[in-house]
């Protein structure tokens, strides 16, 4: 096996998933197999080649540093579960 | 009633044979009548539809509309539409009503185009064969016990099905050139860059792009030059200017180099093989010389793809914390069970897989070995495409080593990505790309990709349009689809 149960809960808590104990090995083997298959990219050589982030190669446009647009604070909370008016609203982090 | 492409449904709209309404009525009877069996379609958007249905009829009576003026559309349901719900296909984004337009939809829009629907689709356009959608599988319309493709299943459905002229779609691995092919009809995707991707929802950010389905490639021309153009709102938009993709269809192909993939062709089964071979040598009958080439790194596409694709989505679907939007868990306990419990219920199955495969690659010690090694094949893969061009004009190439498949058929996810083994090479190199309908194997349709080098979608859209003039595979239609 590539990967392995441990492995798979590591990655379910970086990802904030939560992986149950019924579904763990099927998990696991799905992942495995997934693994199998990436690991060809390892038959080529690739020490000369520069990465390719983006197709055309292009590079992060900048643009002024000026304001575009007024805020729509109202439409954006009224999309949240919890919010009031100011503040989306999450559990108690802080006592 | 019976119109052959947008051409004559502008012509009957301008010379007032008939009025937007009735053109609306003429498609909402099919909708009506076959929308709900192929499940083709998520949300209807009739408001927007009579709003649009009246702008639409003005701008003809004024005489300042275009071509695509009050012609009907789907958008696949990743295309934001203002005060609309935009669910992505999935549990998560069920009740989400996004503030404002996506940029492709609001192009459409300003030509007057009429939304009817938004379409459904593989969940965050994951998948090849539109099972994933939290919504239920699309059915295609040639046999109702196969799947559509993916991830625009529902769009291309839509389409072949003659519910509309046109829809939207997006391809990521071939999500638009795979469902294309496997209902018959013609779909493209053009250069990364050329779609502004502002108001689409992200799933791999550097291979995301916006494209179009009709039955022939001069709609889908027509389509995808309203849609297409430079926006400041995407940072990775093509600083490139407008273009008619229209302007060179009816060039004769004669003396075109087209080249074609021998290894890839080997690898077909054979009645696949002889159909695409048959599309192929028509495109040599009628004047195009044939150049063999090859891509000796595309092999390692669908294993580069698998990391940078599930990387990319890992981080950005780590937006959908259930806090500011999308699915919120009932009574969290507190953030962190917030989070999980959000995210594991509104995600399904195979957008985790694929955040988990891309949160490992992304993990650390690992991704200098997975996100940067499958970034240089990516490279290598896009050099051997730049050796390609420099003999050829245009690649004629295989789009699906299969028909459309039963449902149920892929159990493992591999097998599953394999589906799309022949349009991810030009989907890392971010090349235009389209298919088109080349006939039947086992009364199922079967598509030629057409890949273009960058920027040259008028080329492809050029020799697709050349076929169809000498062809009538576009003219096809599934049993009890066909115009009455």
């Amino acid at each position: 096996m590539l990967i392995n149960r441990k492995e798979v809960q590591q990655i379910a808590v970086l990802a904030k998933l939560n992986v149950s104990e019924d579904e763990i090995d099927t998990i696991v083997t799905s992942l495995d197999s997934v693994v199998e298959m990436i690991n060809h990219i390892n038959e080529v050589d690739t020490n000369e080649v520069k990465p390719m982030a983006n197709p055309m190669d292009a590079v992060q446009r900048l643009r002024a540093d000026e304001v575009t647009e007024t805020s729509n604070k109202e439409v954006l909370l009224s999309m949240a579960t919890n919010a009031d008016e100011d503040y989306f609203l999450v559990p108690t982090v802080v006592e | 009633m019976q119109f052959n492409g947008i051409k004559q449904i502008s012509e009957a709209l301008k010379s007032k044979a008939i009025s937007v309404q009735e053109l609306h009525d003429f498609y909402q009877a099919k909708v009506e009548k076959h929308a709900q069996n192929l499940n083709c379609l998520i949300n209807k958007t009739p408001q927007l539809a009579q709003q649009q249905i009246k702008q639409a009829q003005s701008l003809i009576n004024s005489g300042s509309g275009n071509l695509l003026t009050g012609i009907p559309l789907v958008h696949k349901d990743l295309f934001c539409t203002k005060g609309i719900k935009t669910t992505c296909g999935s549990r998560m984004l069920e009740n989400f009503v996004a503030p404002y337009d996506a940029t492709v939809v609001d192009n459409l829009n300003q030509a007057g185009m009429v939304t009817v629907a938004k379409a459904n689709m593989d969940e965050f356009a994951m998948g090849s064969s539109n099972e994933n959608s939290y919504f239920g599988a699309v059915k295609n319309p040639w046999d109702l016990n196969r799947v559509p493709g993916g991830s625009s299943g529902g769009s291309a459905a839509c389409v072949a099905a003659g519910l509309v002229p046109v829809a939207t779609g997006s391809d990521t691995g071939g999500s638009i050139r795979q469902p294309a092919a496997l209902c018959g009809i013609t779909g493209i995707k053009p250069t990364y860059g050329r779609n502004s991707r502002y108001g689409m929802v992200a799933f791999a950010s550097s291979l995301d792009q916006a494209g179009v389905f009709a039955k022939t490639a001069e709609d889908c021309a027509l389509v995808l030059s309203q849609m297409c153009g430079f926006d400041a709102k995407d940072s990775t938009s093509a600083q490139v200017d407008k273009e008619d993709f229209s302007q060179n269809l009816t060039q004769p192909i004669n003396g075109m180099k087209i080249g074609v993939i021998p290894e890839w062709m080997e690898t077909l089964p054979d009645d696949i093989r002889i159909q695409t071979q048959q599309s192929i040598d028509t495109l040599k009958n009628m004047g195009a010389q044939l150049v063999e080439i090859k891509l000796p790194t595309a092999h390692l596409a669908v294993s580069a793809y698998y990391v940078i694709a599930p990387a990319e989505c890992s981080s950005n679907l780590s937006r959908f914390d259930g806090i500011r939007y999308g699915r919120q868990c009932d009574n969290p306990k507190d953030l962190n069970d917030l989070y999980v419990r959000s995210r594991t219920e509104g995600f399904g199955e195979e957008v985790k897989r694929r955040i988990m495969v891309g949160t490992w690659a992304l993990s650390a010690g690992f991704y200098d070995a997975y996100y940067r090694k499958a970034q240089k094949i990516r490279r290598l893969i896009s050099e051997d495409f730049a050796r390609a061009f420099a003999q050829v004009d245009v690649i004629a190439a295989p789009v699906s080593p299969e028909v459309a498949f039963e449902f149920n058929a892929k159990k493992d996810p591999v097998s599953m990505y394999q589906a799309d083994i022949y349009t991810i090479p030009s989907s890392l190199a971010g090349l235009p790309c389209m298919s088109i309908p080349i006939g039947l194997v086992d009364k199922l349709p079967v598509g030629l990709q057409l890949i273009g080098n960058n920027l040259q979608e008028s080329k492809i859209l050029n020799v697709a349009h050349q076929f169809q003039q000498e062809t009538d595979f576009h003219h096809l239609v599934a049993e009890g689809f066909a115009h009455e």
